[in-house]
């Protein structure tokens, strides 16, 4: 079985992000970036099939500015085997994305693709399903653990409700939830021989997909800050400011 | 210009965060249509139409959509469309599975989770775990919209009298099959809709010190949440995660207790009407969201809130 796993490069998770004055997004320079969290669990999950014997190999995808090999790189390091960059350098959003990995997709012929169950930038939450209905295809969304079979894959997914468990055929899209798995660390020997591994380079354009945005930003702005609040010196204090001053309880 | 509202429930009873849906749809156009696709879901078709802002209900009875299993429900999501501008649904677990199917079938870049309806074409989202907010202007013909609940008031259940169509199922691609849904049974209130959130995080240490938390849920009537960091380290299922990728919560009253205050619990929690801190570390960053914060071990902390609770001739309920 093959494995496509796509990657995002984010803002670092633990990064605060700072609002551009004229509104037109938030700041990136210098900015630490990463691959985004979830998508670390499903290169995880991919290279732990590959080594369970039941997946013959895995390759890695990402989407957007040269700087995004940095994000398949990473995934190479760990147990990916190819990479795939498919360069873009203005933001396309989950549908144009989903449009990509399609064509991807029936480039590659592989039996799941594997991905993160939202990206933490634009928290969309959107391109897994959308590739899986181009694809026609199943799904297996917010993904905290799989059981692949022969002909189909056991997934438990974490709901609002608590943990639902689903059997879908494959070819199959699975979107990860972050208690999947622990995702390694890339040693140095391995981070030296990922630079060795075949990395294909395709143009965006080159895909004849239609990647117009349909949604405009008209602007981005900081939420309304909250009042600066007061530390009580005790539970007595906290308790009587919360019946008296508050009135919640 | 009608909008077409997907309803989520479990065949027999609406779920609550609908009603919010509904509200949010009724800002979008007053022309409120919902589909309650189900098996065996009559109670919850009249349900719906005795709410006063449902203009009618589309009423689709099928084994197949018991389970709302995604691949079954958006093929007849997309074709229901057909007559409809904006289809609408909620920002939880339920409405994030299957929109995204329906906008890819009907080639729509969906707007997700949106806090505001600005106009029938404008919203406003928080990106960024909710450290940034961003308007957006959705220039497809039709919309695919997800709301987040807990940013609108639930609509009024009862005095409508809406129409009920009955409307027939479509084919399913039997690639997926439902095997069985773990729910944690409580009797506290629910999390998303709780005026009172008591919080436990990784400083409670345990699965078993979670009960300083609950004991303080229940003489509250409060729901149980919990940090990423306890639910990752087994102290509370996953179902009581507050944050960026869990749920958001909006109560009167939000008590964290052992919690840091990473950027992604905050996103959960942080537009609460009141916050209370409680933790060791007076450096904690929950503390710059706190409206009051205690700096304290919460061991000693928590024994001495429920026994000044028990000291209150009364609690609101």
């Amino acid at each position: 079985m093959k494995i496509l796993v796509a990657v995002k490069r984010v803002i670092d998770y633990n990064v605060q992000i700072r609002v551009k004055e004229d509104g037109s997004g938030v700041h990136t320079d210098n900015v630490k970036m990463s691959t985004n969290p979830p998508d670390d669990n499903a290169v995880e999950e991919s290279v732990k099939l590959k080594e369970s014997g039941k997946v013959k190999e895995v390759v890695a995808i990402s989407i957007g500015e040269d700087k995004a090999q940095e994000t398949i790189r990473k995934a190479l390091a760990v147990g990916a085997d190819k990479g795939i960059h498919v360069k873009a350098d203005n933001y396309i959003e989950p549908l144009g994305i989903a449009k990509i990995l399609k064509k991807i997709v029936e480039k590659e012929k592989p039996d799941m693709v594997f991905l993160g169950k939202q990206a933490i930038d634009d928290d969309c939450n959107q391109t897994g399903q959308m590739l899986a209905a181009m694809l026609n295809w199943p799904q297996a969304t917010f993904t905290s653990k799989v059981n692949l079979k022969d002909k189909s894959v056991e997934i438990v997914r974490e709901i609002d409700e608590g943990l639902e468990t689903i059997e879908v055929n494959l070819p199959a899209v699975v979107s990860c939830d972050l208690r999947l798995n622990e995702p390694r660390f890339a040693s140095l020997p391995n981070i030296m021989k990922a630079k060795k591994k075949p990395m294909e380079q395709i143009n965006a354009k080159d895909l004849r997909v239609d990647l117009t945005n349909r949604i405009q930003q008209i602007k981005v702005e900081e939420p309304p800050k909250r009042k600066a609040g007061i530390k009580v010196a005790n539970v007595a204090e906290l308790v009587s400011k919360l019946k008296n001053e508050a009135k919640v309880l | 210009m009608s909008v077409l509202l997907i309803a989520e429930h479990d065949n027999s009873k609406l779920k609550p965060f609908t009603l919010n849906a509904i509200t949010a749809a009724s800002k979008i156009d007053s022309d409120v249509h919902v589909l309650v696709a189900g098996a065996n879901c009559e109670n919850v078709t009249k349900e719906v139409a005795s709410v006063p802002l449902v203009k009618k209900v589309l009423w689709c009875d099928s084994p197949n959509y018991q389970n709302y299993l995604p691949e079954n429900l958006a093929p007849l999501v997309t074709k229901t469309a057909e007559k409809y501008d904006h289809i609408v649904a909620s920002a939880n677990t339920f409405g994030k599975n299957f929109m995204p199917r329906v906008a890819a079938a009907l080639d729509i870049s969906q707007v997700s989770d949106i806090i505001k309806v600005s106009s029938p074409d404008t919203f406003i989202r928080p990106i960024y775990a909710g450290n940034a907010f961003a308007t957006v202007k959705s220039n497809d013909k039709k919309k695919c919209v997800t709301i987040r609940p807990t940013s609108f008031d639930p609509a009024e259940k009862n005095g409508g009298s809406a129409q009920v169509e009955k409307i027939e199922a479509v084919d399913v691609p039997n690639t997926s099959k439902f095997i069985k849904r773990e729910e944690t049974k409580s009797e506290r209130p629910e999390l998303g809709t709780a005026r009172i959130v008591v919080s436990g995080g990784r400083g409670l240490e345990s699965g078993e010190n979670f009960k300083l938390i609950t004991d303080i849920a229940d003489k509250l009537n409060a729901a149980v949440g919990a940090s990423r960091a306890a639910v990752d380290a087994g102290y509370i299922s996953n179902d009581h995660q507050v944050g960026q990728t869990g749920k958001v919560v909006v109560p009167d009253l939000y008590i964290a207790v052992g919690i840091s205050g990473a950027i992604q619990h905050l996103a959960g929690m942080k537009e609460s009407k009141i916050i209370v801190a409680i933790n060791k570390d007076g450096e904690a960053p929950i503390f710059s969201v706190a409206d009051y914060g205690l700096e304290a071990d919460l061991f000693k902390a928590l024994p001495e809130f429920l026994a000044e609770l028990n000291k209150l001739n009364t609690i609101q309920k």
